[in-house]
């Protein structure tokens, strides 16, 4: 059985899982795809899942309440130790990638780490992953038992099958957290996230202030339906929030268009929006680094391209 | 108590990565001690400079020769003494995890500080897999550290923002941007750091068997337009990628 631990959030599957479905059946890897769906009061996300999914099991809990590694990482080995499963998929997000190590360690499974391709060789799975601040395409494999987690945007959403899935609640003995959480800030955005938008429009050190990131960069998002990202150094002198900062230690995106405006293109962030599927920049030294990976580039003054930009893309 | 830090030896950023026979070839790149790295050395050293009653402060490099320069810039900051585990073997980080928690154990280490994710395998696993061998909890993406006895709190990221947490040691903690600014090693503490003791393990000690195989690697780079269009006429040239966006690369509506 391949596993696949759904994602979600208030109370809606992610993107993320239906590409963790697309990866497993890509992966050449035998047995129903089955879908793990953990926390409380989900019964409205195991739907979505039976949608797509061969099979789902819910583990409907309290003590899932809230993430926390050692928890998911308990609950997932159970499963994949009682479905005897060969392939457990999970995310590549923070906190995908925060768990799943700990899953291969307890299963003594491979761990493929946040995985692009998967492809089947025999008994091998063989997966594919950026490494070297994503300059690289490396092809790794590993036999027997194999935890994946899948780096988000790198797979089409699985659409729904044509019959739904079964559903099944499982029980579980889960470990007490030993983590408290203390309190936390919930980045709040009333744009997409930038990890699920077709667009994103993000500003750099170039947009000149924090009241030119809002005229600019917000605005243009605002009309193309965009998410918006900043570099770190926008970051850093405190224009805009962390969660925007998109690069090595920020977010990894991939949407079909990235408008990096005054933008430099630093290796750090080019390793977290390289792999976009269209380009765009726009920066008044037509000798910025940005240029190279761009498709469609505009050498220019922000401070005049923008506003044209703003004024054309409202007609 | 006694902190582990972990390092590596990686290329610096703006270093070009040369593929031979398929495998990333390092030779003639620039290599530093892995940026992520240098939050937990200089953490660890902050906390102790806070008063903290910390005896050993100790790096530990797993890895080709190359990783004693991240050792000697760590001990130049102020680390205590360091370990290399040496070896030209490509192990994944799952494996990794057993010498660092063999090493913690031997040294009676109680926090663990390692980088977020390492700037040549783009892996955030080693310090989850070292907790999970050790059974202790850990905390990545951490930007703030706070130790009380043997209480630590602090704030790291989460997928949807970020959480203050408290939790009790031993544990391990995952670094990354903001949690400090790494201070650049003196030359008398690089020279101080040369007579401080850099032990030489034998892998072999660890029972090592690495479950993933590198097939190949490439530079993959996507072929880009680099359509270039003029920026002189500022609403021309909005109106010209406006309509490539649109009717060419179809990207917005
Ligand atoms: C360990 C580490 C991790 C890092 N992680 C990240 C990360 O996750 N994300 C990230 O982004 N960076 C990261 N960095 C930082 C990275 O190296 C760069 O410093 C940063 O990306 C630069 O941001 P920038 O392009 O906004 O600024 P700058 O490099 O200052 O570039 C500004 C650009 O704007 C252009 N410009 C100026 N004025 C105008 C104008 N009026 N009109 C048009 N163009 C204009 C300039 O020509 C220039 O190209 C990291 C660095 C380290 C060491």
């Amino acid at each position: 059985m391949i596993l696949i631990v759904a994602e979600h959030a208030a109370g809606k599957l992610a993107k993320a899982t239906l590409e963790m479905v697309t990866a497993a059946r890509e992966s050449g890897r035998e047995g129903p795809v089955t879908l793990l769906v953990l926390g409380q009061n989900v019964a409205a996300v195991a739907n979505e899942a039976a949608a797509v999914a061969d099979q789902v099991l819910v583990a409907d809990l309290p003590g899932l309440a809230t993430y926390n590694a050692e928890v998911w990482a308990a609950a997932t080995t159970q499963i994949a130790q009682e479905g005897e499963a060969h392939t457990v998929i999970i995310g590549g997000s923070r906190s995908g990638r925060e768990y799943a190590p700990r899953v291969a360690v307890k299963l003594d499974a491979a761990y493929l780490e946040d995985a692009t391709k998967l492809s089947s060789n025999g008994a091998a799975l063989q997966a594919q992953r950026y490494t070297y601040l994503a300059r690289v395409t490396e092809t790794v494999e590993a036999d027997g038992t194999v935890v994946v987690t899948v780096k988000p945007g790198s797979f089409a959403p699985a659409a729904p099958a044509a019959a739904a899935g079964e559903q099944y609640d499982v029980e579980l003995t889960l470990p007490a957290a030993r983590v408290e959480v203390t309190g936390k800030s919930v980045e709040k955005s009333s744009r997409v996230a930038l990890t699920e938008a077709d667009v994103i429009v993000t500003g750099g050190r170039g947009v000149g202030s924090p009241e030119n990131f809002s005229r600019y960069v917000e605005a243009l998002a605002d009309n193309l339906g965009a998410g918006v990202g900043a570099t770190r150094a926008v970051v850093d002198a405190g224009w805009r929030p962390y969660a925007e900062q998109v690069g090595q230690t920020g977010k990894t995106v991939q949407p079909k268009a990235y408008i990096a405006l005054g933008v430099s293109g630093a290796v750090q962030h080019l390793s977290g929006m390289g792999k976009s599927k269209n380009i765009i920049a726009i920066n008044k030294d037509a000798e910025a680094p940005i240029f190279k990976v761009a498709d469609y580039g505009i050498v220019g003054d922000i401070n005049e391209i923008v506003p044209a930009l703003i004024e054309a893309s409202r007609k | 108590m006694n902190i582990l830090i972990l390092v590596r030896q990686v290329p610096d950023a703006e270093a070009r990565v040369k593929i031979n026979a398929q495998q990333v070839d390092l030779d003639g790149a620039t290599l530093v001690i892995d940026g992520m790295d240098e939050y937990g050395v200089e953490e660890a050293l902050r906390l102790r400079e806070s008063g903290a009653p910390i005896e050993q402060i100790i790096a530990l490099a797993i890895g080709p020769k190359r990783n004693e320069d991240a050792l000697r810039t760590a001990l130049a900051m102020g680390v205590d003494r360091a370990i290399h585990v040496e070896t030209d073997e490509k192990f994944d980080a799952v494996t990794l995890s057993r010498v660092v928690a063999q090493v913690a154990q031997a040294e009676n280490a109680t926090l663990i500080l390692a980088g977020g994710q390492e700037a040549d395998w783009d892996s955030q696993a080693l310090g989850a897999a070292s907790a999970e061998r050790l059974g202790w909890p850990q905390l990545t993406w951490t930007n703030e550290l706070k130790l009380d006895g043997d209480t630590i709190t602090g704030r790291h990221d989460v997928d949807d923002g970020n959480e203050s947490f408290r939790a009790t040691l031993p544990a391990v903690v995952t670094t990354q941007q903001g949690l400090n600014e790494p201070r650049y090693p003196t030359l008398p503490n690089i020279m101080k750091a040369k007579k401080k003791e850099l032990r030489k393990d034998d892998p072999a000690g660890y029972g090592l068997s690495s479950k993933v195989r590198t097939v190949n690697a490439e530079i993959q780079t996507r072929a880009r337009l680099n359509r270039m269009i003029d920026g002189k006429d500022a609403q021309a040239a909005a109106q010209q990628l406006l309509d490539l966006l649109r009717n060419e690369a179809k990207v917005i509506a």
